[in-house]
């Protein structure tokens, strides 16, 4: 019989983690920022049909940045989970917390017993009645989860990004100036002078404090357009 | 695909799940609660679905403002007739499987879509239906391809039929079919669907015990739905209101209802 090589548990989850970490900084990034009219998701995607940005449920959205196949599973789990926990329960019932739980859950047993780890960051949020009853989950490959505020970005330059939504991001901005905040801290990471953050490259969504019930919205060009260009 | 289930689906979802607990076994049908008159009628680029308020266990009045018309989604509405348990649920049931298609793969599903997942869902309840506890709905939709409305029928086997113009369900549906054959025109708009849907529900109720007619002492009128290009809504109570004191007035003159036209 062959013995195993003897690998330490800190050199384990350290592989995992820069394994993880390489996929995850290889691909483009998303912002999920408030505002006053509701909560504001933008992501750096060209493709009109590969979506990174999903609704959940009624006031839930979801954002994922990283490999597509493995995001993907996890929206459509947490699609079923919600739907089935509003229709079990109500529809008040369903929580971007639970949800949150229940994400962190999967993607921390497959860091640990998967052959490979999850590459894929996520946010979950719920939009409230009030800013301030806003939440918004962020999520790592390793099923870490922390609440956040204001905004947060994932995906590969997050650093530039957080550093510019943290000079300019303010609570009282609407749709329009906050966009106009994420589009400018999403720029910081061009590589160059054609590199332009148009609305053709954008996937933008919202969770609309002005709706009732299912309150997600895809913006479609011409409305991205439209609130870039508001005074 | 790792396995036969349909990722879209939230039906075949639920059905692993064991949530549908039903369990056949000797319930009478005169113990649980029955309805009904569904009416809809097409017009020129929507449709209209009204429903009676009330639910009969035997011979009592169980419910006086049951409601028993839905939005399916934004752009369709489901009417039901039958074991009023059942109905409810199928209806609930199929609003989460248009919502999570939709969800799933980021588009609603085609009306004829539409109209199938339902006659899947009416098969699942076959069993049942068997021993009485049968629910039949009426669905009507907005088709944004040519601009229409358009209805469907079903029986209880999950048989589904488009139908043209107009259609009932339920147990007085064949009264107010006539009613509507009389009085249906092409080429109208959403107001004299309304009206026409309303008269012939006010005729259904005047010939079957389980069809009630508009309550004006406790303002409860059926439930009148629109389905269009703007998508579905609900008529107002008020708006209601001013039509069936129009049709009442007239029945005071004529009580049988306005004469079809010599056309």
């Amino acid at each position: 019989m062959s013995v195993p090589f003897y690998v330490s548990p800190e050199q384990l989850t350290r592989d995992r983690a820069d394994f993880a970490k390489k996929g995850i900084s290889r691909g483009r990034s998303v912002v999920v920022s408030q505002a006053t009219e509701g909560i504001l998701l933008v992501a750096d995607n060209s493709s009109k049909a590969l979506h990174k940005i999903s609704e959940i449920y009624d006031r839930i959205a979801f954002a994922a940045v990283g490999k597509y196949n493995e995001f993907e599973n996890l929206r459509v789990s947490g699609i079923r989970f919600s739907d089935m926990r509003g229709y079990s329960y109500d529809r008040s019932d369903v929580s971007a917390r639970s949800l949150a739980n229940a994400y962190a859950q999967t993607m921390g047993s497959a860091f640990t017993d998967a052959p490979k780890p999850l590459e894929v960051e996520l946010v979950v949020t719920q939009m409230g009645a009030k800013i301030s009853e806003d939440e918004i989950y962020k999520l790592t490959f390793d099923g870490s989860l922390a609440d956040e505020s204001g905004y947060v970005a994932i995906g590969g330059q997050v650093d530039e990004i957080n550093q510019a939504m943290g000079q300019s991001w303010k609570s009282s901005m609407n749709f329009s100036q906050a966009l106009k905040t994420t589009v400018a801290a999403l720029a910081t990471t061009a590589t160059g002078e054609n590199d332009k953050f148009d609305a053709l490259r954008l996937e933008v969504a919202v969770l609309d404090r002005s709706r009732a019930g299912r309150t997600f919205r895809r913006l479609s060009i011409e409305q991205i357009d439209k609130l870039l260009n508001e005074k | 695909m790792n396995n036969s289930l349909n990722p879209s689906s939230f039906f075949e979802y639920l059905n692993t799940q064991n949530a549908f607990t039903i369990k056949k076994s000797s319930i009478h049908s005169d113990q649980v609660v029955h309805g009904t008159t569904i009416v809809a009628v097409a017009f020129e680029g929507g449709v209209v679905m009204a429903g009676d308020r009330r639910a009969t266990m035997g011979n009592y009045v169980a419910q006086n403002d049951m409601q028993k018309v839905f939005a399916a989604d934004d752009y369709s509405a489901i009417g039901i007739a039958g074991s009023a348990g059942i109905a409810i649920e199928l209806v609930k049931v199929f609003q989460v499987e248009l919502e999570h298609y939709e969800k799933i793969e980021s588009m609603p599903l085609s009306v004829e879509g539409k109209a199938n997942r339902l006659s899947v869902l009416l098969r699942g309840n076959l069993g049942l239906a068997m021993e009485g506890l049968a629910a039949v709905p009426l669905f009507a939709a907005y088709d944004k391809k040519n601009n229409t409305g358009r209805v469907f029928s079903y029986d209880i086997t999950g048989g589904r039929y488009e139908e043209h113009d107009y259609y009932a369900v339920g147990s007085g549906s064949l009264f107010a079919r006539a009613s509507l054959k009389k009085m249906f025109e092409v080429q109208q708009d959403h107001n004299f669907a309304i009206k026409i849907a309303l008269e012939s529900i006010y005729d259904a109720a005047e010939e079957d015990s389980a069809t009630a007619g508009p309550d004006m002492a406790r303002n409860i009128f059926p439930v009148v739905v629109k389905v269009d290009k703007a998508g579905f809504e609900r008529i107002s109570e008020s708006e209601l209101s001013k039509i069936l004191n129009v049709i009442l007035s007239g029945r005071k003159n004529r009580p049988n209802g306005p004469i079809a036209s010599h056309k």
